[in-house]
């Protein structure tokens, strides 16, 4: 093992946030199950990596961590490694005979090159046709103590890229809310941040008081929050890094829905200090606050377009809560959505602009996705209480609360509905998923 | 226990109460324990008995016979509109206010579990509000009352069923300063 003087000088020096500045590893790790396969998954075999008699042994199987992320895609079948015949490190050291008899279209391979300080090096690696025989690609990324966790997630991108013709998500994060006790007077709300994978799952706040709300800054390292920890509502920003915190907005009411708008800058939020929820833009800045809406009706959750031109709010001033969008200036007011008596709260895909939903009415709320081209709303998840919807940084799945008896799990699915899992928590329940963005 | 003894003492505890009732103005979070209805008309103790329908006195608000104990308001689904059987309860805790000054209400609202839980933020609020303009056009002073929603947050009940959000579909009345 390194001391942690060396570790935290090999962090500064390489710029690669090992984790967060928070108060603790949180204690249970999200468990991932797939509820519903995809036929047809493409066969792929992902060899052990080589690190060889290397000084430097990764603190995470590599291997095993790309071939659990392209098995959660969805799109991916990997061979067990207890069914490899030869574990190639190279594209000239494959035998492409053995691969074809094993059924596998695509063979990912790496080996270690250690650095001169045998602490630090590169991981070079390889996706290979088995069919055509080509290399698709030969890369190599930096790597250290602390690093293999992520690089890993990041080559698992690669190849999902390489052959889903779509940027991967693995690399990137969830935040969530957990409840510990609920109901009792220990009750306890913790705002969590684990890679997407569930792994490393660290608390970012705890209290005793509601937690709601969370919302990524789109560097990946910000979070919105609203907290009840004053017994009213307010919102908060912190860094995950740093764990340093700033109160947004603590006026009389409601402080809720922080957004992030797509540059960084601004937040918009639902505030009530005027009489009612409306939603109002505050440039981080300078703190200026502008109102977009001025409606009896309760106008809330706030999401931008992928352009920051407009923002999309939940808004009942027809009766029941649809989905609405204003201008960035707060003109244009028009409806969004018409179908079903129930339509709220919007995650935009920051890949293609689709819209999803919590879409119900008296007794199921599901969550949907509209594709507004078309005007289709296609009805993605099958619970009863399925809520917060947020989409993965790649547009590809849509991550959200379901409940099961008393207890909160989180769920994703595909965009086309076609897969599905689950993220249970051992024990406890959990809530409000807010899938971040890339991590470069 | 003979007569007398028993006499003695709740005819005590009656006193000590009632020195309580005026002393703890700011104290709401402990209720205090009942009077004791005295089992005899004719006993003395009911020079001092309480008015339930007297809601200006601040010793109904733990009096299980008055309308002032009751501070739960409870609503239809995705509704924030006071139904009528709830007047009563908001007329007696606004005659309060207005009789005594220096009290201070929270009104909580909260929502059942359905729907996303930023709207029901806002649902808990609006349920708050129409309890505060009842109050309002019942005489008692905003400047008494502060509205602070949960949303669906705080559920005293956990279970999905219609029983159960019934229950959290609700405004609760919580004094603050007596």
């Amino acid at each position: 093992m390194f001391s942690k003087e060396k570790l935290i000088s090999y962090l500064a020096t390489t710029a690669i946030s090992l984790w967060l500045a928070a108060s603790g590893p949180a204690s249970a790790q999200l468990q991932i199950e797939i509820v519903d396969g995809v036929e047809g998954a493409l066969p792929v075999a992902v060899v052990p990596f080589d690190f060889g008699n290397a000084e430097m042994q990764p603190e995470t199987s590599m291997h095993e961590v790309i071939a659990a992320d392209l098995q959660r895609s969805g799109l991916f079948d990997p061979l067990p490694v207890s069914d490899m015949i030869d574990r190639p490190t190279r594209p000239p050291e494959i035998s492409f005979g053995t691969w074809r008899l094993l059924e596998v279209d695509y063979v990912a391979m790496g080996r270690w090159i250690p650095g001169s300080d045998g602490v630090s090096g590169e991981i070079e690696y390889h996706l290979v046709a088995v069919n055509s025989g080509r290399t698709l690609f030969s890369r190599a990324i930096a790597a250290g103590p602390g690093a293999f966790r992520l690089r890993a997630h990041q080559i698992a991108d690669a190849i999902y890229e390489e052959l889903a013709g779509a940027p991967g998500a693995f690399a990137s994060r969830i935040a969530y809310v957990r409840v510990a006790g609920a109901g009792t007077e220990d009750e306890q709300f913790e705002l969590i941040v684990a890679d997407s994978d569930g792994h490393n799952p660290q608390t970012v706040v705890r209290h005793s008081q509601p937690i709601m709300s969370p919302a990524w800054g789109p560097e990946g390292r910000r979070l919105a929050y609203v907290t009840f920890a004053t017994g009213r509502s307010n919102i908060v920003i912190q860094d995950i890094f740093t764990g340093q915190r700033e109160i947004v907005s603590e006026s009389r009411g409601i402080n809720g829905a922080p957004a992030f708008s797509p540059d960084g800058r601004m937040l918009a939020m639902s505030l009530s200090r005027s009489g009612n929820s409306e939603i109002w833009v505050r440039t981080l800045e300078s703190g200026r606050m502008e109102r977009l809406t001025d409606h009896w009706a309760i106008d809330t959750e706030p999401a931008w377009s992928r352009d920051g031109r407009r923002i999309f709010f939940t808004s009942d001033r027809a009766g029941r809560p649809q989905i609405y969008q204003v201008r960035r200036d707060g003109t244009g007011i028009e409806r969004v959505t018409n179908e079903g008596a129930y339509n709220s709260r919007v995650s935009v895909d920051p890949y293609s602009g689709l819209l999803a939903m919590v879409h119900g009415g008296q007794a199921n709320f599901r969550i949907a996705v509209l594709d507004r081209e078309s005007g289709r709303l296609r009805v993605l998840s099958p619970g009863r209480m399925d809520e917060s919807p947020s989409f993965a940084p790649n547009g590809r799945m849509v991550l959200y609360a379901a409940r099961e008896g008393e207890r909160g799990v989180l769920a994703a699915v595909s965009v086309d509905g076609r897969f599905r899992q689950r993220l249970v928590l051992a024990d406890g329940d959990v809530r409000e998923p807010a899938w971040s963005p890339l991590i470069q | 226990m003979n007569f007398a003894l028993k006499f003695f003492l709740v005819s005590a505890l009656a006193i000590l109460l009632g020195a309580c009732a005026t002393d703890t103005r700011d104290v709401p979070a402990e209720p205090e324990p009942q009077p004791q209805e005295p089992s005899e008309p004719s006993e003395p103790v009911e020079v001092d008995r309480v008015n339930p329908v007297d809601f200006a006195d601040s010793r109904n608000l733990d009096n299980p016979e008055s309308t002032l104990s009751q501070r739960e308001i409870y609503f239809e689904f995705d509704r924030s509109d006071v139904r009528a059987e709830y007047l009563p309860i908001i007329r007696a805790h606004a005659q309060y206010l207005k009789a005594n000054p220096s009290a201070r209400m929270l009104l909580e609202g909260h929502a059942d579990e359905r729907g996303s839980r930023e709207y029901n933020l806002g649902l808990g609020e609006r349920r708050g509000n129409s309890v505060l303009d009842l109050m309002q056009a019942e005489g008692a002073s905003a400047s008494q009352i502060e509205v602070v929603s949960y949303g669906e947050e705080r559920p005293v009940c956990r279970q999905s069923s219609e029983s159960c959000w019934e229950r959290n579909r609700r405004v609760e009345i919580v004094y603050t300063a007596r």
